[in-house]
């Protein structure tokens, strides 16, 4: 066994091929896993947690439970990446060597780009949605604006979503009428898909949630309660929600193998780094103009661990390429939600928002603990 | 051809929207006043939605121009 399969991050992407390599390869590679954590989080459940409907503790499993035995976990950080010599060096001095390597390591949140930022809530890390919830437990009325401090960020409808979530939230208080909610978009519609904003954007108004287009977050004022877009406009908050700007792990900029925030130069196809043929990238970790989320990295994982495989073999990569597929749900508040479909051949589509989709997501939020990581589904 | 000097040029072509409008957003947020910067983009939407961000963003759009398959967008941060 002279084959060295290596894995940095333990998110859905990374679990997802470490499980398939390590099914098919046999006594041909070791297949390992490096994770600075050692915990699995599952993070569409942040937006509930946000809003007081799931506990921490639903939303997180010890990695090691979801691994396949042949995987060997390493709770560590990678610091360097030399593809010269093959090696990863890690937060604690250890050195890995690869023959192929997997960036799975998804995206960091830098709310400290945003000047007075980190006076702003998000529930884009279990820790903000956690605090958030505190905070919204205390509300008793007033402003709350919800804004966007670049892109590309995580799961592009989650502003929307938060939006209903909250105006449900409100509502069950018996204080919306005391609160106003404004959600505040970079684009000049809800958000980056034009079909799926047209489809929602009615439902924004009929629930009373006032949209303003192209307001590129720039700067907040904690003491004036005030946020400042790129565009020059100001809007007052009581409580202010920002998505996070975000960039890739510092390991890829420190190793110079990532653009300028950190993002993976990959083909969109094979998912193999543009200059080196033995590292591939999946997920939020790519420059991929596609949307971030748990949705990609699961059909890119798919793909890239075909590709590892192929290349342990020494055989040709596989015919089945990544074709851009996406397919995520939005939940549009009172029991109900629509999905979004496409790829890159194929434009966004989104049923009439209904209670089935809204328990479709429930139920899939339910059953990916013995399903997803595993690679159990296509 | 232009004769406008640019001082960044962005390559969006084959970019799904909004890519070409957030690159271009990007590089205004990084760039000086009196900077002019170019998008190409072949992505349709991008003929309503830069010149409208350009508007409400009180930038101005020097140059609008047709090529084969794209266009190009000339755009000058005015503050």
């Amino acid at each position: 066994m002279s084959n060295d399969v290596l894995i940095l991050g333990g998110g859905v992407g990374g679990t997802i091929v470490a499980n398939l390599v390590a099914k098919e390869v046999g006594d041909r590679a070791r297949v390992t896993l490096v994770d600075a954590t050692g915990t699995h989080v599952y993070q569409p459940g942040f937006l509930y947690v946000a809003v007081g409907q799931q506990h921490a503790s639903a939303i997180q499993r010890a990695e090691s439970a979801l691994l396949r035995d042949g995987v060997k976990l390493i709770i560590d950080t990678a610091t360097f990446v030399d593809t010269k010599a093959r090696k990863v060096v890690l937060k604690s001095g250890h050195t890995l060597r690869y023959d192929e390597l997997l960036f799975a390591t998804g995206s960091r949140t830098v709310m400290g780009e945003v000047p007075g930022g980190l006076a702003a809530h998000d529930f884009y890390t279990l820790e903000g949605a956690e605090r958030l919830w505190r905070t919204l437990k205390d509300f008793t009325g007033g402003t709350i604006v919800i804004g966007v401090a670049g892109i590309p960020y995580k799961c592009p409808p989650a502003p929307v979503e938060f939006a209903f979530l909250l105006d449900d939230y409100l509502r069950a208080r018996g204080i919306r009428d005391k609160s106003e909610i404004k959600l505040l978009s970079p684009l000049n519609r809800a958000f980056t898909i034009e079909a799926t904003s047209k489809l929602v954007q009615p439902i924004l108004a009929e629930r009373g949630i006032e949209l303003t287009g192209f307001f590129n977050v720039e700067s907040v004022d904690p003491s004036a309660k005030t946020v400042t877009s790129l565009e020059g406009e100001t809007f007052e908050y009581d409580l202010l929600v920002l998505v996070p700007p975000h960039r890739g792990q510092k390991v890829i900029e420190r190793s110079g193998l990532g653009d300028e925030r950190g993002w993976v130069p990959v083909d969109k196809n094979t998912l193999q780094h543009l200059n080196f043929p033995d590292v591939w990238a999946i997920g939020d970790t790519t420059n991929i103009p596609i949307s971030k989320s748990g949705s990609v990295a699961h059909y890119e994982a798919t793909v890239a661990a075909a590709e590892i495989l192929a290349a342990v073999k020494g055989e040709a990569p596989p015919a089945h390429v990544y074709d851009g597929k996406v397919m995520c749900f939005l939940e549009t508040g009172k029991g109900h939600a629509t999905t979004i479909r496409f790829d890159y051949d194929h434009p966004p589509v989104s049923p009439t928002p209904s209670r089935l989709w809204h328990w479709a997501k429930v139920l899939f939020n339910k059953t990916y603990w013995h399903t997803v990581p595993q690679g159990r589904l296509p | 051809m232009s004769t406008l000097q640019i001082d960044k040029s962005i390559d969006a072509r084959g970019m799904a929207c909004p890519g070409p409008l957030m690159n271009l957003i990007g590089a205004i947020r990084q760039g000086q006043v009196g900077q002019v910067f170019e998008v190409l983009s072949s992505d349709e939407g991008s003929k309503t939605d830069i010149p409208a961000w350009v508007t409400k963003a009180k930038h101005e759009l020097l140059e609008v121009r047709e090529d084969a398959g794209y266009a190009h967008f000339i755009v000058r941060k005015a503050r």
